[in-house]
């Protein structure tokens, strides 16, 4: 039992802003005072401290193929040592981290859930070893779907019953989550050399558009009301003039309605936000796409900004990562997967004197200061955007103008032209940016347990050593960028994992995944997979995860 | 039971039917069967020749291990990740080095890797679109048997839908069993891999002219030829063989390789990957690659991981004498190592997991019988391609698994260390 004394807390989904509050904890849980004995309770005094939830990180590649070919294909990321093998494990990582650095830095940051934003269905079961590795965090994968061979069977044959089995039937075998969609029909089209360039290109050997995907993935998913929403990597990334397909593709939304959460979400946009017709007349088109959420009640976005310094691609977006391979002459590695998906990984770096890299990281805080906090959660896409370990830069920007005009004098002056960010006035409010990294992302991915501390959450929490009633954010942003770079206690479940940026216990999360097989009828779309099975390079019955071979999974079934 | 799971080679077929009253499987290859098929066993611990309880010889081999001041644990190609992962952490909390199969195999790759990166795909791609496929230096037929025809000669795909519609070339240094079922054979000299490629990437960037009349020992018109072949594929893959990685330029070759598949990118789509030998070497790279950062000849005697091929993998290891103990996991170095780096393992305790005797063995002072992966224990093993499948258990067995035993270790090593 736990009693965090005289906290002050900031809790967006309960409404509660900067008010001198306690928690109290049991069994993992946030509890009413009645349930708990103050004799028997550990306690923490909070006073002058900022007491929030656990952050939530909903879109991080941190598990899987592409990081550990990343890996593999970058030792010089690993030189930097963060943890000298002893009471914990060793750990390293510059950008790049291996999995129990990963769930360290989480944890010394003060975030205690992270979500791996792609893996190939037939890949899970690597994935799902990679996550079981991470200590500290709760987890979950986002199997993909966008480029799949039966789904655009299924799409084809225009049978929205089909779909659902199929995406139920997929997100079971691989322990998955949610409806992960990148540059839909854009990688199968690269399996011949080509991509797809705009919503109604039709996807080489299939009679369906990316479009039809991506509006047919909406409705299965909404039809069989999973907790999260699809969640789209758009067409045409990392193309100049491309926010113009990102806002086509949002309007596909409309028409699609959820009471507790938004029916598409649009990932990693910075990527997905260029205005201009080639690199030479390259901008931003962050303010048309902020427009159109705002003026949406059923879309949201995250930022995928860039961090100036290392960074590594890796999406499943193939023919993105040999654009950029021939673009920077980096090394490449691309994994073509079976008849479901693809992938990339080339690395990369941000340079400030990079007029490209500069409007890219303006972007980013465009989209994150003029769209409605309640609609944009903070990202980095790790580690394509640069390290999940600088949000607490994200959040500071945010919140001061001051510290943004600082940072765009070191930047090249190309911004001044391409972009708004010079003349945005905007500074997020604590509360809002707590939102964008806490409650928010916790709703969009339909984790009601997450990212609040309310009654009956889990008892993920983090106190920073912030008074944010004495804090002036505009001008005091060197403080507040350190005080959530390390957090004064990070607590799991209930126990103290971090204090003052120690690690104190090693702890193993939880791997959450979605059961919505009673929602359809499986046999509907089984025969066509049993045929379909002629062309992959595995049994039907060797595909697949099962929950016991798992460390902690713990299913949400739908009903 | 049906679609049992090989553990022999890297192309882990997943279709065998097991008979158990026969104890004997169907539908794989020779390889494959004798595998299934029932063989001498180390029969129970022993210490010094001298049969012991688990306890006892893990107890002695944890003694071994924590007084050694920088133990060598070497192997894991032929068990489950979740044992390769106890190893990697257990070599990590004794300040070991921790060195797998791949070191003398396939590991140049790994470095091209670390050049170039590796543009590939999995053998679901070659099968369903791959054209035209090159073996270079690899003989399937006899290393992997039923690769060609699962995946990459006869195979039948979505798009490439039989053996007709499928071009086969073989490169090699002589006429391999595949190569008398190629479409086109070119026999190489020794040691000219990284010319040729070289002499392929200047005829498809059209820099023909720079070509002499002949590169080792090809003539100019044939790779001509060649060229034009892969440049007109709509899809290919390279498959290369240990004779491309233990050739002169070694990791260079595949290098140049890679870049010649790069270059044929930009018209064409073309992937390359290795054809890795035992069932789960793939794994006993990528496991530590996320625990630890790095594939193989990894050093931790500082506390954290350092990777440097040249220093920290087991044979160099073994040849400076800087190891004072070893533990070998389902493997056998004593057959593979050069004389020098064997030499060593005779002075140094050697303890060694494996469910079947071989030369090690016999150099072994602690030995320490395991479960097959496959047949006796359930685990995760990654194919060639890197594909996850779950081996399965067919039989009951009094053997433990090496992930309990390695376990039993770590859980031993944890107490000593604190």
């Amino acid at each position: 039992m736990l009693w965090i004394k005289n906290g002050i807390v900031v809790d967006p989904k309960n409404k509660i802003n900067l008010e001198k509050m306690d928690i109290f904890v049991k069994n993992g849980k946030i509890v009413p005072e009645s349930e708990i004995k103050k004799g028997d309770c550990k306690v923490i005094d909070a006073s002058g401290k900022l007491v929030v939830a656990g952050g939530v990180d909903m879109h991080a590649h941190i598990a899987g193929g592409k990081i550990n070919t990343g890996r593999t294909m970058r030792p010089e990321e690993m030189r930097v040592v963060r943890n000298i093998a002893g009471k914990f494990r060793a750990s390293v990582g510059r950008v790049l981290l291996t999995a129990p650095a990963i769930g360290y830095e989480y944890a010394k940051m003060g975030y205690t859930t992270s979500f791996e934003a792609a893996t190939p269905p037939v890949s899970s079961l690597h994935t799902h070893e990679e996550l079981d590795s991470i200590p500290m965090i709760d987890k979950a994968a986002l199997p993909v779907f966008g480029n799949w061979h039966l789904v655009f069977k299924c799409i084809e044959e225009k049978n929205i019953e089909k779909l659902k089995a199929l995406v139920a039937w997929a997100i079971e075998r691989s322990k998955g989550f949610g409806v992960k969609v990148v540059n839909p029909g854009g990688v199968e089209a690269w399996m011949y050399g080509g991509n797809v360039k705009n919503l109604d290109d039709q996807v080489p050997g299939f009679g369906v558009t990316p479009r039809e995907i991506i509006t047919w993935l909406i409705r299965a998913n909404e039809e069989l009301g999973l907790p999260h929403s699809v969640h789209l990597h758009c067409n045409n990334l990392g193309v100049p003039g491309n926010y113009q397909t990102t806002i086509e593709s949002i309007k596909l939304a409309k028409g699609f309605k959820n009471e507790k959460r938004q029916v598409l979400h649009v990932t990693h946009v910075q990527f997905n936000a260029y205005s201009g017709s080639s690199w030479r007349d390259f901008g931003s088109g962050a303010a048309e796409i902020a427009k159109l959420v705002n003026s949406m009640d059923n879309v949201t976005i995250d930022m995928g900004q860039p961090i100036f310094g290392h960074a590594t691609a890796m999406t499943g977006d193939a023919p993105f990562q040999f654009t950029l391979h021939k673009l920077l002459g980096a090394r490449w590695s691309n994994k073509d997967t079976e008849v479901e998906t693809g992938a990339g990984i080339v690395p990369i770096g941000y340079l400030p004197n990079n007029p490209v890299h500069a409007v890219q990281w303006a972007i980013g805080l465009e989209l994150g200061l003029l769209t409605e906090s309640d609609k944009v959660a903070l990202t980095t896409d790790y580690p394509n955007g640069g390290p999940f370990t600088e949000y607490p830069y994200i959040m500071a920007m945010l919140m001061s103008k001051k510290m943004r005009e600082g940072e765009l004098k070191k930047v090249h002056q190309y911004v001044q032209k391409a972009t708004n960010l010079p003349s945005i006035d905007v500074e997020k409010t604590l509360y809002e940016v707590i939102h964008m990294t806490r409650s928010l992302p916790a709703r969009i991915l339909g984790l009601e347990n997450k990212g609040h501390l309310g009654i009956g959450a889990d008892a993920d929490i983090a106190i920073y050593n912030l008074n944010p009633l004495e804090t002036d954010f505009s001008n005091g942003f060197e403080k507040v960028y350190k005080a959530f770079k390390v957090a004064e206690f990070t607590i799991k479940g209930g126990e103290v994992i971090v204090r003052n940026g120690e690690l104190l216990k090693e702890v193993y999360g939880r791997t959450f995944w979605v059961d919505a097989r009673k929602k359809v009828d499986l046999e509907v779309v089984m025969q066509d997979v049993k045929n379909y099975f002629q062309y992959y390079s595995l049994q039907l019955s060797n595909y697949g995860v099962e929950e016991r071979w798992l460390k902690k999974p713990e299913r949400l079934e739908v009903v | 039971m049906q679609d049992i799971v090989c553990t022999f080679c890297g192309s882990v077929c997943d279709d065998g039917e097991y008979d158990l009253k026969k104890k004997s499987v169907k539908k794989f290859c020779k390889l494959g069967s004798s595998k299934f098929a029932e063989k001498e066993r180390i029969k129970a611990p022993m210490i010094d020749g001298k049969e012991v309880s688990y306890e006892e010889a893990i107890d002695k081999a944890v003694e071994i291990l924590v007084n050694a001041k920088r133990p060598l644990l070497y192997g894991w190609a032929s068990t489950a990740n979740e044992a390769i992962r106890l190893g990697v952490i257990l070599a990590e909390k004794l300040g070991g080095v921790y060195d797998q199969c791949a070191s003398v195999c396939h590991a140049p790759g790994t470095l091209a890797t670390i050049e170039e990166g590796v543009p590939g795909g999995t053998l679901g791609s070659v099968k369903n679109r791959a054209d035209v496929v090159v073996f270079w230096g690899s003989n399937p037929m006899e290393a992997h048997p039923r690769h060609g025809m699962r995946y990459s000669i006869s195979a039948k795909g979505l798009l490439v839908k039989d053996r007709k519609q499928r071009k086969v070339i073989v490169v090699d240094v002589r006429p391999t069993k595949t190569a008398k079922i190629a479409d086109i054979f070119i026999q190489i000299k020794p040691g000219y891999d990284y010319a040729i490629f070289s002499a392929l990437r200047a005829i498809i960037s059209g820099n023909a002219d720079a070509v002499p009349s002949e590169v080792g020992g090809v003539a100019k018109e044939k790779l001509i030829e060649l060229a034009d072949i892969m440049k007109n594929a709509k899809y290919g893959a390279i498959l290369y063989g240990l004779g491309v990685t233990q050739s002169r330029g070694r990791d260079r070759n595949v290098e140049n390789a890679i870049k010649l598949v790069q270059l044929l990118n930009r018209t064409t789509r073309w992937i390359i990957w290795p054809m890795r030998g035992h069932y789960n070497v793939v794994g006993a790279g990528e496991v530590p690659a996320w625990e630890v950062g790095y594939q193989y000849a990894i050093d931790f005697s500082r506390g954290y991981p350092r990777f440097s091929p040249a220093e920290f993998s087991a044979v160099e290891v073994l040849k400076r004498r800087d190891c004072d103990a070893a533990l070998i996991v389902a493997s056998d170095p004593v057959a593979h190592f050069p004389r020098i780096a064997v030499q060593h393992l005779k002075r140094i305790p050697v303890i060694q997991i494996d469910p079947y005797p071989n030369m090690t063995t016999l150099v072994a002072k602690i030995v320490i019988p395991s479960a097959v992966y496959g047949i006796e224990a359930e685990g995760t093993a990654y194919r060639m391609d890197c594909i996850p499948l779950r081996l399965k258990k067919i039989i009951e067995t009094n053997y433990w698994t090496d992930e309990k035993i390695l376990e039993e270790m770590l859980r031993r090593v944890e107490k000593f260390k604190g």
